[in-house]
């Protein structure tokens, strides 16, 4: 117990009457830390460990991303990046010329994976609120439609949406086996995966991968909803569609906030569906952001310019996500 | 409302971290497999040469036992799909870790030379495998920028031919196959139908889509790169060479429409060899025609039709194809690499792998074996050698192959919905992807 004869340790409010603290030998910086502070930077430092790990996993990673945007980094610079030359703000300039080729293309992928974006999440959240308040009652064979709706959103990406591809394709594929040939929709058989039609595609895969997500998230919400209300309107007289908008749609107002911005984020950043979907080289009427960027640095070897574009992207999305917090939020504030 | 601002922003931070962070990790970047750390072993990557990864691994394992054998060096194989073979060699340039050895598409040599990340094949390094002089010349020409050591060195030669079903052939009363361009599309138009085809196209398929860009501008006298180096894609000759391409299914409907949604290398050939296109112009087929039980009375190969002299362009039908092997600078075991190199140009290796996968030997001392005195050898031997050209080797290659391979995808879409395809709107695509080649 030798710490008590260092000079200063005994007027540490933590030892009244120099006896040594009940810690045992403790030396060095705790030892000088007030204990006051001590106790504050408890939380701090148990998180510590997680803190630092969201840096080096998602920080770190960006932050290089954000660098590499004012290099010009093509595949002379690909082993030693530092010789790489600063580009300055011309990956960017690039990037936003709309009159150029490079940015004209990065416009027109932004405004079709903004169009993919709301329709996608306004579909699959129609179909989950649909699906959550058909299944609200309880009815025989219940748990089993429950379970089986949420099958697309158990399955792994790659599955499910190689066996679209396969579905989709002009010759041999299911869907215009039954379009075509059964039905006698269609005089000559419409190719599904290029052209036009490989929006319509694309968009038809991605809900039915994220309206599970969309079903089981408002199913949960509207567990919390409390049968007293329904039964309070139900004795005002209020039908099916008014306890709907006066009672089932505002008490999902929290859940929904959460969903809605979750499943933008998710969507808007898709890279697995259409990757899967069309391979390397999405259709320009389906050349969704995440894959055009990827182009437009993995596959033309300009790194600096794919990231420049990444940077843009993370900018928008954090500007979105932001005012829409704060508008919904203050909305609800205000209800 | 005002102090919960900081706490959304907070959120929102968070919110678009992890969903762009996980939009990142599902790139489809796989980092390389450590290299071996022991000598005695090296990692290998393979292309993939025959009708599946599997088979791959099949036609390779007794020869990398044989090597086994000899040096004591265990060889860890792993098979790349060419999908994903470029972006693999990327990573591993980028990051150092990577395998021992690799094949690359003799196309990209120049490309990859520019990163450094190969050891170079000086006039010393490349006697240990028997000299320069040993190789053909037309394979060691496609092994990086001119004047430099070669980046690679060739293991299988190739060149693209012309295919033909003589069953489906002589149904339609053809007897020979087409000289000339008019007699392919006269033949193509005899073969197209009761459900099949004159032709059969990889339209989606961006490196079949860039070589045969090439070739037929060869043929029309485009010059893709200038003397600078500089990317010239939108000439005058190189938009009527796509064009004739294209138009093979948009005018003269020799080609299924749903060509242009073949992407993966595979389907084109598979309409070939299951009797839905009576031609296909390729490289070497080999293992897939072996698969499919067809011998040399089944199908024949030709080269593909030279341009008219009054179209003024050059004699070329092909370009030099071929798989290159290369050693990262990196390796963890470059002496054991290098055996390997020696081993897989041995006179013997050579052979053996040439002849399941149907490819040329590229050193010379090889052809010797009886195997190599076939009809489809012969003609690609003599494409080889006479009328086949050389992709331009500069660094910019790749990108020439993704860019406007990737322009010919959407104007093969364009034609199989049946919108007009005119020269303008192919000179418009290929003037965007001279843009995009950037300064």
């Amino acid at each position: 117990m030798s710490t008590t004869s260092r000079p200063g340790a005994g007027r540490r409010p933590a030892s009244p009457g120099g006896t040594p603290p009940p810690g045992g030998p403790r030396r060095g910086i705790a030892g000088r830390v007030p204990a006051w502070l001590r106790r504050a930077a408890l939380p701090y430092l148990l998180i510590l460990p997680a803190v630092l790990l969201e840096l080096l996993v998602h920080l770190v990673p960006m932050v290089i991303g954000i660098g590499m945007s004012f290099l010009k980094l093509t595949q002379f610079f690909l082993r030693n990046w530092s010789a790489a030359p600063f580009a300055g703000l011309d990956n960017y300039r690039v990037a936003v010329d709309f009159d150029g080729a490079v940015g004209r293309s990065l416009l027109h992928s932004f405004l079709v994976t903004v169009a993919f974006t709301v329709l996608t999440v306004g579909l699959s959240w129609l179909l989950g609120i649909g699906g959550a308040v058909l299944m609200q009652g309880s009815f025989r064979g219940r748990a089993l439609l429950r379970a089986l709706f949420l099958v697309p959103y158990a399955l792994p990406v790659y599955a499910g949406v190689i066996t679209w591809s396969f579905l989709l394709q002009r010759d041999s594929g299911l869907v215009n086996h039954v379009l075509v040939d059964q039905l006698h929709l269609f005089g000559e058989r419409p190719f599904w995966l290029i052209g036009s039609n490989s929006f319509v595609s694309l968009i038809v895969v991605c809900v039915w991968r994220s309206w599970p997500f969309a079903f089981l998230v408002l199913m949960a919400g509207l567990q919390n909803i409390s049968g007293d209300l329904y039964e309070a309107a139900a004795i005002d007289g209020a039908g099916w569609g008014r306890r709907l908008r006066a009672v089932t749609l505002p008490m999902l107002r929290p859940v929904n906030q959460v969903l809605v911005l979750v499943l933008f984020l998710w969507t808007f950043n898709d890279f697995n569906t259409p990757y899967v979907l069309f391979g390397k080289s999405a259709p320009h009427e389906a050349d969704l952001i995440s894959i055009h960027i990827y182009q437009s640095s993995f596959v033309t070897w300009n790194f600096g310019s794919g990231s420049a574009m990444s940077v843009l992207l993370l900018l928008f999305l954090l500007l979105v996500t932001a005012v829409y917090l704060v508008a919904t939020s203050g909305r609800r504030s205000d209800a | 409302m005002r102090r919960r601002k900081p706490y959304l922003l907070a959120v929102a931070g968070a919110l678009v971290l992890a969903a762009t962070a996980c939009g990142a990790d599902d790139s489809p970047s796989t980092a390389g497999s450590a290299g071996g750390s022991a000598t005695r072993t090296i990692t290998y990557w393979a292309s993939n040469q025959g009708t599946s990864l599997e088979n791959d691994k099949e036609v390779l394992k007794p020869e990398l036992d044989r090597f086994t054998k000899e040096t004591g060096i265990t060889v860890n194989l792993e098979v790349v799909p060419w999908a994903d073979l470029l972006n693999r060699i990327l990573a591993a340039t980028t990051s150092g870790k990577g395998p021992d050895v690799v094949n690359i598409g003799n196309t990209w040599s120049a490309s990859l030379q520019a990163t450094g990340a190969f050891v170079p094949w000086d006039d010393a390094l490349l006697k240990t495998l028997g000299g320069k002089e040993r190789f053909l010349g037309p394979s060691l020409a496609a092994t990086g920028a001119p004047g430099q050591p070669p980046t690679a060195v060739p293991i299988y030669g190739m060149t693209y031919g012309l295919f033909y079903n003589k069953k489906m052939f002589k149904e339609a009363g053809i007897d020979k196959p087409p000289a000339t361009w008019d007699e392919l599309i006269a033949d193509g138009k005899k073969l197209t139908k009761d459900g099949r085809w004159g032709l059969a196209v990889e339209g989606a398929s961006v490196s079949e889509n860039a070589h045969h860009a090439f070739i037929f501008g060869r043929q029309h006298g485009a010059e893709l790169f200038d003397a600078s180096g500089k990317p010239h894609f939108d000439s005058d000759q190189e938009t009527k060479a796509i064009k004739q391409y294209l138009d093979l299914m948009a005018v003269h409907k020799i080609v299924n429409p749903s060509n242009a949604e073949y992407a993966n290398g595979t389907e084109a050939v598979q309409d070939f060899v299951s009797g839905k296109a009576g031609m296909l112009m390729w490289q070497s087929i080999a293992t897939q025609l072996k698969q499919a039980g067809w011998s040399e009375d089944d199908y024949g190969l030709a080269p593909i039709p030279l341009p008219g002299p009054s179209q003024g362009g050059e004699q070329v039908n092909a370009m030099v194809a071929g798989i290159n092997l290369a050693v990262f600078k990196t390796a963890a075991n470059k002496d054991g690499a290098l055996k390997f190199a020696r081993f897989m140009t041995s006179r013997q290796t050579q052979q053996n792998l040439n002849k399941a996968y149907g490819s040329l030997p590229t050193v010379t001392d090889a052809y010797d074996d009886p195997a190599f005195e076939s009809e489809t050898i012969k003609t690609f031997q003599q494409i080889l050698s006479t009328t086949a050209a050389p992709l331009p080797q500069v660094a910019q290659e790749s990108q020439f192959e993704t860019l406007v391979g990737n322009a010919m995808n959407q104007l093969f879409a364009d034609v199989a919905s049946g919108k007009p395809v005119t020269e303008e709107a192919v000179k418009a695509k290929l003037t965007d992807a001279d843009q995009q080649m950037g300064g």
